[in-house]
């Protein structure tokens, strides 16, 4: 049994449909990342799981149960961190982690989190007086202080500070080392490829790509094998002679090999080149970055 | 249990830290009763000997208007605008824990207001000489009543909303409640509507109860009963955990 199993999720707000056919899983010791542009559905799918969204229809399982019928018995065993609240504005984080210790039968030392989440300077000031990136530590070090199997954080390194950011991977790392199965939201594409081991993209509320990190990357990826040429270049015998498609994109000196970058075929185009005497220069291989493979699938999405 | 103690101790320790929240419900009904004992100014109703005699279960009346009304119900709306009762939702509290956590807190500061005020009118010179049994039955039904309000209220405004309406009403059913004056002395039209109002209620119950004696008269527990009943249900049926 998967920790989470969601299969064909719907959510509806009024005859607005926020989420429509998500289906994914995910396991213990796995970081879930669900990435999508702001308004994808990333927050409705996440609250859904959390027990705060009901599902017009499909089904939502978290550690084999309905989060909606569930919420407080999972609430023993999962740890949520919400966008942007959850705490008193009047409490300190002293405060506010000595309460949520008190709500588990065999918490985290608050102490430690303190610690590890740099809380300390501020562990005295109350929470509205906070900066975004404090209130941010503050509210993933509660989600974890009651040792759950699962944690849900929405947007957890939003208004974060570099620094403070590292403590957060570092943090939700430990977590997956431990064993601690992961969803998290993000609109930031560097976040979900340090973090992700799964990646689930969303764009207006479906699903444009679903499965592990390396899988993704490998099924979008697109290499390429580029120069530049002042001489010009007889394109016809150029693709009679090797095989493969020279574009021209860009009307100017830049040649593009689209679909390939072995070592073979940059050694026939060299030899080529060399033969027909032409002189080229910045010479390069390149494949996508997952920038790319996102930014083309949530165009694509969105032009549909 | 042990989720639910952590929540007790916070909510007394929230409700007791806060200023504005004292001043409505301890410094101000400590105000009224030590300034209206000295100060004679405000009419009496007949038959009193005494100022403090009416005067201290009147701002006991107050006292627990503004603990579930006013105190509560902020704290409430500010929990529910920062969403810490959606949070608490995924907690092993949960939402009824939340509930008991925060009935034990209003419980706790009405019994230190009481004793407060019991023991300032005792100084004031004050000879309690009640039952106890119909006071303490009055506490429990105008908590409710009040809780109630301060329920709705917070459950259905928004935080800023919500501290503006409830101290508005706190001063509306202050003059409309025979708090510090009896509403005999108000033009009738005011006094037909206070008589319906749960405020009046309650310091007439305090007041037959811990004062001259005398019968309490059922149209108060009548009053203060139809409010217990229908406060806490229109809370129930309107409350959003959600902002």
């Amino acid at each position: 049994m998967a920790v989470i199993e969601v299969s064909d999720l719907y959510v509806k707000y009024g005859s607005k449909e926020a989420v429509s056919g998500l289906s994914f899983e995910a396991e213990y010791g796995q970081i879930l990342v669900v990435l999508g542009p702001n308004g994808a559905g990333k927050s409705t799918t996440i609250e859904s799981l959390e027990g705060f969204r009901k599902p017009s229809s499909g089904t939502v399982k978290v550690l084999g149960l309905d989060p909606q019928k569930h919420q407080r018995e999972l609430g023993k065993k999962i740890g949520v961190m919400l966008q942007g609240g959850g705490v008193n504005p009047r409490m300190t984080p002293a405060q506010a982690l000595a309460l949520f210790a008190g709500y588990y039968d065999n918490p985290l030392d608050p102490k430690e989190l303190e610690q590890s989440l740099e809380l300390n300077h501020v562990r005295r000031t109350p929470f509205r007086r906070l900066s975004g990136g404090e209130k941010q530590r503050l509210l993933l070090a509660l989600s974890v202080v009651g040792r759950p199997e699962v944690v849900f954080l929405d947007e957890p390194t939003s208004g974060v500070d570099p620094a403070g950011r590292v403590a957060i991977r570092e943090l939700i790392a430990k977590l997956r080392a431990d064993g601690v199965a992961v969803i998290l939201t993000t609109h930031e594409l560097g976040e979900a490829e340090k973090l992700g081991d799964r990646l689930l993209i969303i764009s207006h509320g479906r699903s444009i790509s679903y499965g592990d990190l390396s899988q993704i990357k490998a099924q979008h990826s697109q290499t390429q094998i580029s120069f530049r040429s002042s001489s010009p270049i007889d394109q016809d015998d150029f693709e009679t002679n090797l095989r493969v498609p020279l574009e021209r994109p860009f009307g100017n000196d830049i040649y593009i090999i689209r679909g390939e970058n072995s070592p073979e075929l940059v050694a026939l185009v060299t030899r080529y080149l060399a033969d027909k005497k032409v002189n080229f220069h910045d010479l390069s291989t390149s494949s996508t970055s997952l920038e790319d493979i996102y930014l083309s699938l949530t165009k694509q999405e969105g032009s549909k | 249990m042990k989720a639910y103690v952590a929540q007790a101790k916070s909510e007394i320790r929230l409700s007791l830290t806060q200023g504005e929240s004292l001043l409505v419900t301890i410094l101000i009904p400590v105000m009224l009763l030590l300034g209206f004992s000295e100060v004679k100014v405000l009419p009496l109703p007949q038959g009193v000997h005494s100022r403090p005699e009416f005067l201290v279960p009147g701002t006991m009346a107050l006292a627990v208007m503004a603990t579930g009304m006013v105190s509560q119900g902020i704290a409430t709306a500010v929990d529910r605008t920062y969403g810490v009762l959606k949070r608490l939702g995924v907690t092993p509290l949960g939402k009824t824990g939340f509930l008991y956590a925060k009935t034990t807190a209003i419980l706790v500061v009405e019994i230190i207001q009481l004793a407060i005020l019991f023991f300032l009118g005792l100084l004031l010179g004050w000879h309690p000489n009640g039952n106890y049994l119909a006071f303490v039955l009055g506490v429990i039904l105008a908590t409710v009543a009040f809780s109630g309000i301060g329920l709705f209220l917070a459950g259905t405004l928004r935080s800023e909303a919500m501290i503006g309406i409830s101290n508005a009403f706190y001063l509306i059913l202050l003059f409309l409640g025979g708090m510090i004056f009896p509403v005999s002395s108000l033009p009738t039209v005011l006094a037909d509507i206070a008589n319906i109002l749960p405020a009046q209620a309650t310091s007439q119950i305090f007041y037959h109860a811990l004062g001259v004696g005398g019968r309490i008269t059922t149209s108060a527990w009548v009053v203060l009963i139809v409010w217990a009943i229908l406060a806490p249900a229109m809370a129930a049926k309107f409350f959003k955990w959600e902002s």
